[in-house]
């Protein structure tokens, strides 16, 4: 990090920028254990938690973005404290967003009635929230000690999660076809398998953030894509 | 089909991604005053330190740095206001197109006709505002009464100054507010029809309004002169100029782009100072 402010307020500023969306963070990634957990346990009152914890991380996203524009309306910050401020406020829109998706499976915990559990399918969704989980929180860690090639790692890091999310969407899609009785069952989970891998992306966009921060230029390369859920088919052909 | 196996990878260290070029879209201009190896000094004090740069034409470039750096220094050896002083000299090359700015036969009167200033704290003449513009036109050209009434209007509009004071030309220049002196200034220096102006903190004396006004001015003009602004404010800096230069103990540390400058400088020492870190 850079060397201190001649004004100090400016520092204690930043500083408190940084502590919210550290916050923020902290709640995100509990909210995408506690969202997987609630699906795979049937755990409604927690899916429940999930929901409301989503407003905590609305308010401090809120938090964030007044305190941003004070400090640009008070401090006028130029280069590295510029992208400093900007950066909060982009990761902080990125955990919002993480948020939601992680309340969207809270949500859907109550919708899972059946007792059609494939354990592979669990397994399957389970590994992927592991490495989504560990993405987010490598990036964040990454965010708050500017370490660039970490935060590459996680912005090359994603395909895996696709990839997973893909072979995840082809084996629903199976059992679909098997027994109409389990669609709406698939439906869920694949819309769950698909908010994992947006939370990934958002790990990403956080990743991009950071090397905007460090670098004062964006990335303009292309991130290797695993997605290929649009080739999700069970018949060869079709 | 599987671009997978065709990602792009990405090393884990520092810089060798592709990267966004900076908005470099606009084609350099030519240039009007180039400063080669240049050196100053103020009899021992060696106070610019071997500077090299260029002024694009009809470009605003800023100058900053703290106090005592050598910023109005540079600005000075531009039209040779150190001339007026003993013991003040400059080495090297100053290039006012195919002119040598440092060469001791030139006209001196010529040069700072070619060359304008404006300073920090507005110079109107005690005489009417109407003498105020003519006045300098008087000591380089004679033309008639009414030609010089044109001229003291046209001048008088490029300094933006024209609707507030048509109907008292004949009012003296101290009479007029501290952000009208400045554009008094303004108007004399374009008056006589300059090609290049500098301007030595400009609106340090002036209220945000005032302010304001000349920072318009200032883009305004740069449509027909090549300027260089001294301010200490670096947000005028980043609002009026295309280039800016940052200065420290006599050099030249940084020159890039205003907006690489201020979003995301090269050097470790331009980047502490403009965002307050300095000391």
């Amino acid at each position: 990090m850079a060397a201190e402010h001649t004004a100090k307020a400016f520092d204690s500023d930043l500083q408190e920028l940084t502590r919210l969306v550290a916050e923020m963070g902290g709640l995100a990634e509990r909210m995408i254990v506690d969202a997987v957990a609630a699906l795979i346990r049937r755990d409604v009152a927690l899916g429940r938690r999930v929901v409301e914890t989503d407003a905590e991380i609305d308010s401090l996203q809120r938090a964030i973005e007044e305190r941003a524009v004070l400090t640009i309306a008070r401090r006028q910050p130029m280069a590295i404290d510029l992208r400093e401020i900007i950066g909060a406020m982009r990761v902080a829109t990125d955990l919002e967003r993480i948020g939601d998706l992680a309340k969207n499976m809270g949500k859907r915990v109550s919708a899972l009635e059946s007792d059609f559990q494939p354990l592979k399918l669990i397994r399957g969704l389970e590994h992927m929230t592991d490495l989504v989980q560990s993405q987010v929180k490598s990036v964040l860690d990454a965010y708050a000690a500017h370490d660039l090639p970490a935060a590459m790692n996680v912005w090359k890091g994603d395909e895996e999660v696709d990839a997973i999310c893909t072979s995840l969407f082809r084996e629903l899609l199976t059992y679909m076809m098997e027994d109409p009785r389990n669609i709406s069952f698939c439906i869920h989970l694949m819309f769950c398998a698909k908010n994992i891998e947006r939370i990934g992306d958002h790990a990403t966009n956080i990743a991009e953030t950071v090397f905007y921060m460090i670098e004062g230029q964006q990335i303009l390369d292309k991130r290797p894509k695993g997605d290929m859920t649009t080739f999700a088919t069970t018949v060869p052909g079709s | 089909m599987n671009d997978v196996t065709a990602a792009a990878s990405v090393p884990p260290s520092r810089s060798p991604l592709p990267m966004a070029t900076h908005a470099a879209s606009y084609m350099e201009p030519p240039a009007k005053v180039t400063a080669h190896g240049l050196n100053f000094y103020y009899n021992d004090h060696h106070a610019l330190k071997n500077i090299n740069l260029t002024l694009g034409t009809n470009r605003v470039t800023a100058f900053i740095g703290p106090s005592g750096c050598g910023k109005s220094t540079l600005l000075r050896t531009f039209n040779r206001m150190y001339d007026l002083y003993p013991g003040q000299r400059a080495t090297g090359q100053l290039m006012l197109d195919q002119t040598n700015i440092l060469d001791p036969k030139l006209d001196l009167n010529l040069l700072r006709a070619r060359v304008g200033m404006v300073f920090q704290k507005p110079t109107p003449f005690p005489m009417t505002i109407y003498e105020n513009i003519a006045f300098g036109i008087r000591l380089y050209e004679k033309i008639s009464r009414s030609e010089m009434d044109g001229r003291v209007e046209k001048a008088l509009r490029s300094g933006a100054l024209w609707n507030e004071v048509k109907d008292k030309l004949n009012a003296s220049g101290l009479s007029l507010s501290g952000g009208q002196q400045q554009r008094l200034c303004i108007a004399r220096t374009v008056a006589v029809r300059p090609e290049v102006i500098l301007f030595d903190e400009p609106c340090s004396a002036l209220d945000p309004i005032s302010t304001a006004k000349i920072e318009e001015l200032i883009q305004e003009l740069a449509e027909n002169y090549t300027i260089a602004i001294v301010t200490h404010n670096m947000q005028q800096a980043a609002r009026v100029s295309d280039k800016t230069a940052f200065m420290y103990l006599g050099e030249l540390i940084e020159f890039d782009d205003t907006n690489k400058i201020f979003t995301a400088p090269n050097d470790r020492r331009t980047q502490d100072y403009i965002t307050g870190r300095f000391g």
